[in-house]
């Protein structure tokens, strides 16, 4: 067992640890921090297939940025404990199921995908990692109109949230 | 023998992060030492004097002091987070030194030759904003978990105050980055080299002077220093987000302020001040410059002995002399072949790391604390646009260029 796999198990579960924990916790802060786990633990999965680029992306831009504002809401609102509530008869009798059944589908479809020639370490079976240049031309010439579109978006968000804003006063 | 020749990157990453974590833990408290002396000097006072010459041994004894305290976690706090938020800090503030490389050099260690930086990544300035990015959570984590009013009030506006001023952080470096076209150090450095009319280097502070500008003032406002040290503001909030802890996990905190000052500085000195370059032409009469490193350490080595002297406390008499022996050795060593050519880069990165510095200390002397809507206001309404301003002026001449 080489490094690169012992790595990769421990991001594998702390991930999933995390994302079972997101769940469990009854804090919100608690919640908010699993959540930031789970992203870190993504990012040293993606700087071990050689994508630094993005890794540190998904660090600044998710772990960084977004999850800050939201333990910074959880924080000023001062939310309290999560109050359980019985399960719904349709969560348990449709979603779990239906939860399990992606799960197993998904699982079988990558298998059979890559099954035999996956790597936890950007190797020789791994495509080689694009780097930043490559990826910012990519995303100016073939996916321009995507970026485009995403980033009307964002300012629809910015000036709804202008908008509900300037409402209280 | 056999794991180091099975896997020589790790050994020699693991040796290079020990050397390194000791070199930065001494600066550390040094650090501390320094401020409270410049300060000191500032004010017209002494600053530690008493214990050990010139209050040398100060550090260690504060040190020492944090570890025997009780410490204490109030029964109300949220004990999970409590802990984690001060070893957070530590760790983060210190994971970010691995990315600053300190010079040029490739030296050898275990036959492995390696470079002057930990890891070396060719997104390592991206990397070192995605790690103390996550620095904030440690503000907040202390600030919520002690469930008191005051850390909460204090954790609230450092966070406020760090994710707005790392907007205007951020955007005053891109200027660099597109000046230099890449995310790695080396390059970026290695971009600086050179100069105008045979004197002027060509570092990035000339042409972005209002991004450095922008860059030092975010820097002092992100590491919560004076004039913007609002989380801490004794008068209002006690101590800020860190009022509840005690003992060593209070002394965590504060090395990690220290850390990130160091680390900002750092930045600073790598995108604008050159790094590791000197500021003087390497070719014609020039190559005297290359004794500059063992002049100063003899010279102050000089000084020390005959300051150590003239003293009137009896153990500087000792201390001195012999710390000025010391100094007098390593400057010999300086001047050896092959020593001299590996010590240039180090020795002008810690120069031009220790000017910064000094320039934390002095503002923390010289300038009052602002009022926290004046913070927002100059962080939102002064600062961002003119880095914006920065970004745009910068990136039309860049175009404007490659035509």
């Amino acid at each position: 067992m080489n490094i690169a796999m012992l790595v990769f198990i421990a991001c594998g579960v702390m991930a999933i640890v995390g994302a079972i924990a997101l769940i469990l916790a009854r804090e919100p802060v608690h919640s908010a921090l699993a959540l930031v786990l789970v992203m870190i633990s993504l990012a040293i999965l993606y700087l071990l297939l050689g994508a630094a680029f993005i890794a540190a992306i998904q660090i600044l831009v998710y772990a960084g940025a977004i999850m800050v504002l939201f333990v910074f809401v959880i924080m000023l609102l001062n939310a309290g404990v999560e109050v359980r509530t019985n399960v719904s008869r349709l969560a348990k009798w449709v979603g779990l199921p239906l939860g399990i059944f992606f799960l197993v589908e998904m699982t079988y479809s990558l298998f059979r995908e890559y099954g035999g020639r996956a790597s936890v370490a950007g190797g020789a079976a791994a495509p080689v990692p694009a780097s930043t240049q490559d990826l910012s031309i990519k995303l100016f010439t073939e996916f321009v109109l995507p970026f485009e579109l995403t980033s009307i978006l964002i300012l629809i968000a910015i000036l709804g949230a202008l908008v509900l804003a300037k409402r209280e006063s | 023998m056999e794991f180091v020749t099975h896997h020589p990157v790790l050994v020699v990453s693991l040796i290079k992060i020990a050397i390194a974590l000791f070199v930065v833990m001494t600066a550390l408290a040094y650090l501390t030492w320094f401020e409270r002396k410049v300060v000191a000097r500032i004010q017209s006072r002494w600053g530690p004097y008493w214990v050990g010459p010139h209050g040398l041994l100060q550090p260690l004894a504060d040190g020492i002091k944090f570890l025997f305290k009780e410490d204490i976690v109030p029964p109300a706090a949220d004990k999970i987070s409590y802990v984690l938020a001060p070893f957070l800090a530590l760790a983060l503030a210190l994971t970010t030194l691995a990315l600053i490389p300190i010079g040029p050099a490739t030296i050898s260690i275990l036959g492995q030759p390696t470079q002057l930086v930990i890891s070396h990544s060719n997104v390592a300035l991206i990397l070192l904003f995605a790690i103390s990015s996550i620095g904030i959570y440690a503000v907040v984590l202390a600030g919520w978990s002690s469930n008191s009013k005051y850390p909460l009030m204090g954790g609230l506006r450092s966070s406020a105050q760090m994710i707005s001023y790392e907007v205007s952080l951020t955007l005053s470096v891109v200027g660099v980055l597109l000046i230099a076209g890449s995310f790695d150090f080396y390059d970026i450095v290695g971009g600086q080299s050179g100069h105008w009319y045979h004197s002027i280097p060509k570092w990035h502070i000339f042409p972005q002077i209002l991004g450095f500008i922008c860059y030092l003032t975010a820097a002092i406002a992100e590491t919560n220093r004076v004039p913007f040290d609002l989380p801490e503001a004794e008068t209002e909030l006690v101590a800020g987000f860190h009022t509840e802890y005690s003992s060593f996990k209070f002394a965590m905190f504060f090395m990690a302020e220290y850390a990130n000052m160091i680390t900002v500085s750092c930045l600073a000195t790598l995108l604008f001040l050159g790094g590791w370059l000197s500021p003087f032409p390497e070719t014609g009469g020039w190559r005297w410059q290359l004794y500059l490193p063992a002049a100063g350490l003899i010279i102050g080595g000089l000084a020390l002995i005959v300051g150590g002297i003239r003293s009137v406390q009896m153990n500087a008499k000792v201390v001195f002399p012999v710390l000025g022996i010391i100094c007098l050795g390593v400057g010999y060593l300086c001047t050896l072949h092959g020593v001299m050519p590996i010590i240039q880069g180090p020795f002008w990165f810690t120069a031009k790391v220790f000017f910064l510095l000094f320039f934390y200390v002095w503002a923390r002397g010289t300038l009052p604390r602002f009022r926290y809507d004046q913070l927002m206001s100059f962080g939102w309404k002064f600062l961002l646009p003119l880095s914006l301003l920065n970004l745009v002026v910068t990136s039309l001449v860049v175009v404007l260029r490659l035509r």
